[in-house]
């Protein structure tokens, strides 16, 4: 039982980066726009996070430093990519290749540092109940923000205006600039949504998975959450399910190495990757039908005026 | 005020060419602001990044060295940009040539094996390489995945791949438990140029690379196949080229360049298999590839140049404790110009003025 519960707590923590990261890049790539800085973002986010938390003493203001921080490096994305009409791809792997020379820069003063991680919700009675407990009230809030960030988003896609106007500009944005929407603009916006949860989910790292920074921490997750999206056809109901399948092959791996399984680390350690290639071929397999990616993603637009 | 792009009647042609000069000159600047806010003199700085290594013979053998793998991996790539296929996991792709090619080194050493080692060593490598590259390619043609996860993701797993076989099969008796293979053997080593320097010949097979990208591209109707398809991949259909074939096909080219290049470097100035035998050579090589220009001329120049700032960043370090980390921010920021300035060709940058546009807005 307690492996159990430990294992569900060890899941939950390792999916919740992915799924905040993912949640920001689904915004982004709903309203058109195919940002691969996703890495970088995250990288930055985690160590301008744990800068943050380290001057302050406060995860809170070290989780906002890492929103902001993700938040710039998407706008200057956004400068290249809508503003200056510069491929995309290109961008987003010049954002990374940036990202991790600064979180480099900004962290190499952090190093072997340590902080106060993140607290976790305690509720006598509620959270002591075997099991469940701690997986329902025992997480720390990061765990809670990346839920309720989710259904924010779900909800507004598919429930508000301001949602609809979103997906139209990520699927036509010919028409939707011919409706008069700033298409420009909303993308700018959802761009930076999605930086902004980058950086949240880089900063989740240092500041409540290990309370120390070490450089190239986010390890590959950017890159997961950007599969991760094709993985949920562009679906927040769909993400969600992803994010924690993914943390669990993550966890599975780490304890198959550490109940001796005879298979060397390395191979264990690479089931993550490998993963990704897999379900990204089984899922455009089944898709072979047609696409459920926006129509627009990744083209660029230029407003005729 | 706001910027407006508006689209020139024609590529401009002059920028084309002067576009990777502005970049540089850009770059240049911000690096100049950054090394203020680090606190470290700008200009002796920037002496130590661009003058100082090529003031010394050993200094410009070590960036012709460096810019081997970096003008071997670019070239690849540009004919998958070029092709608008995304290979960005050429890191990937060295590190299996590398490794394919040091089994050949490993299983024969102490043997009395002859000239015949090293030739089968970069043959195995660049099949290896271009084995690996043809995963996302085949991924991508036949099943729609998208080429750039795949491609890097498969970065991850060659990276622990290569920390697995030099940490337990192939580790060095003799190396105190340090996770590498014993050097290899010279019939296994690519030889140098000049003796007692640094320069091999790996070198001399990057030239080659460059000249034959050159001719394929300029003078062969496979080079006007894999330009129109990324250019006007409708009027490729129309002109009956198969986008799927050229997919495959630059993505096996450039995984075996990669994989050539692997093998060279770890034949070459490292000597033996081990962690960490690139410093990022296969993402640096695609700033390389754009700042070139995507022209094996272009990509050449820019290897140099980006080699450059590999050796000036290390001089740099030692000399003035400029973090190692400022080179790769160097090099992420020169991209960004690059691109930037890349947008000009296409577009003219106008500020307009909100009123202004009210008034012009009706057309």
């Amino acid at each position: 039982m307690e492996l159990i519960e430990a294992i569900i707590l060890a899941v939950l923590a390792a999916s919740t980066p992915l799924l905040i990261a993912a949640t920001g890049e689904l915004v982004t790539e709903r309203s058109g726009v195919l940002n691969l800085g996703v890495e970088g973002m995250m990288i930055v986010g985690a160590a301008c996070g744990f800068a943050g938390a380290w001057f302050t003493g406060s995860v809170f203001i070290g989780a906002l430093f890492g929103i902001v921080a993700g938040m710039l490096m998407s706008l200057v994305f956004a400068l290249m990519a809508l503003g200056l009409a510069v491929n995309q791809v290109a961008t987003g792997l010049a954002l990374t290749i940036l990202g991790i020379g600064l979180s480099g820069l900004i962290g190499a003063g952090f190093v072997g540092e340590r902080i106060t991680p993140a607290v976790h919700l305690y509720i006598p009675g509620l959270t002591d109940i075997p099991l469940i407990g701690r997986v329902l009230f025992g997480e720390d809030g990061f765990v809670y923000f990346s839920i309720a960030l989710i259904v924010g988003v779900w909800w507004f896609l598919y429930r508000t205006r301001a949602g609809l106007i979103l997906r139209a500009c990520g699927d036509n944005h010919v028409s939707a600039h011919a409706l008069g929407y700033p298409v420009l603009r909303i993308r700018t916006f959802a761009v930076m949504f999605g930086g902004a949860c980058a950086g949240l989910a880089g900063a989740y790292l240092p500041l409540a998975y290990t309370p120390f920074f070490i450089p190239g921490m986010t390890a590959g997750r950017g890159w997961i959450a950007l599969a991760l999206v094709v993985f949920a056809s562009w679906r927040p109901g769909r993400l969600v399910v992803g994010a924690y399948l993914f943390g669990a092959v993550t966890i599975l791996q780490l304890h198959a190495q550490g109940w001796g399984v005879g298979i060397p680390s390395q191979f264990m350690s690479a089931l993550p990757y490998l993963a990704t290639v897999i379900v990204l071929v089984l899922l455009s397999r089944a898709r072979t039908g047609g696409s459920t990616a926006p129509a627009a993603l990744g083209t660029v637009f230029v407003p005729d005026r | 005020m706001q910027l407006v792009l508006e689209k020139r009647a024609e590529r401009s042609g002059t920028i084309a060419l002067i576009s990777p000069l502005i970049a540089i000159g850009l770059t240049i600047v911000t690096m100049v602001i950054l090394f203020a806010i680090l606190g470290k003199n700008p200009l002796l700085a920037l002496h130590a990044y661009f003058i100082a290594p090529l003031t010394d013979s050993y200094s410009l053998q070590e960036i012709a060295v460096k810019a081997t793998p970096l003008v071997m991996i670019a070239i690849g790539l540009s004919l998958c940009y070029l092709a608008n296929a995304w290979n960005i996991g050429a890191e990937g792709q060295f590190l299996i040539g590398a490794v394919a090619g040091s089994w050949i080194a490993v299983k024969t050493q102490g043997t009395d094996a002859g000239v015949w080692v090293l030739p089968a060593m970069l043959v195995l490598a660049a099949a290896a390489g271009a084995l690996y590259a043809l995963i996302p390619a085949i991924c991508k043609v036949k099943f729609g995945a998208s080429e750039i996860l795949t491609s890097l993701m498969l970065v991850y797993v060659a990276d622990l791949f290569l920390d697995y076989l030099v940490r337990g099969p192939w580790r060095d008796p003799q190396g105190f438990n340090f996770p590498t293979t014993a050097e290899f053997d010279p019939v296994a080593t690519v030889p140098l140029l000049i003796e007692g320097g640094r320069l091999h010949l790996g070198s001399i097979i990057a030239l080659f690379v460059v000249a034959a990208a050159a001719i394929l591209l300029g003078r062969t109707i496979k080079g006007f196949e894999i330009r129109v398809v990324g250019a006007a991949p409708r009027a490729a259909r129309f002109g009956g080229f198969n986008a799927n074939q050229l997919i495959i096909l630059t993505f096996a080219v450039s995984g075996a360049l990669a994989g050539l290049a692997g093998i060279i470097e770890v034949a070459g100035p490292v000597g033996h298999l081990q962690p960490g035998i690139s410093p990022g050579y296969g993402f640096t090589a695609i700033i390389v590839a754009f700042l070139g220009r995507l022209n094996p001329l272009g990509i050449l120049i820019a290897g140099l140049f980006l080699a450059l700032t590999f050796i000036g960043g290390e001089q740099a370090q030692i000399a003035m404790k400029i973090p190692l980390d400022v080179t790769k921010v160097f090099q992420g920021i020169l991209l960004f110009y690059v691109l930037a300035c890349d947008s000009l060709i296409l577009y003219r940058f106008k500020l307009v003025f909100p009123n202004r546009q009210v008034a012009s807005g009706t057309h």
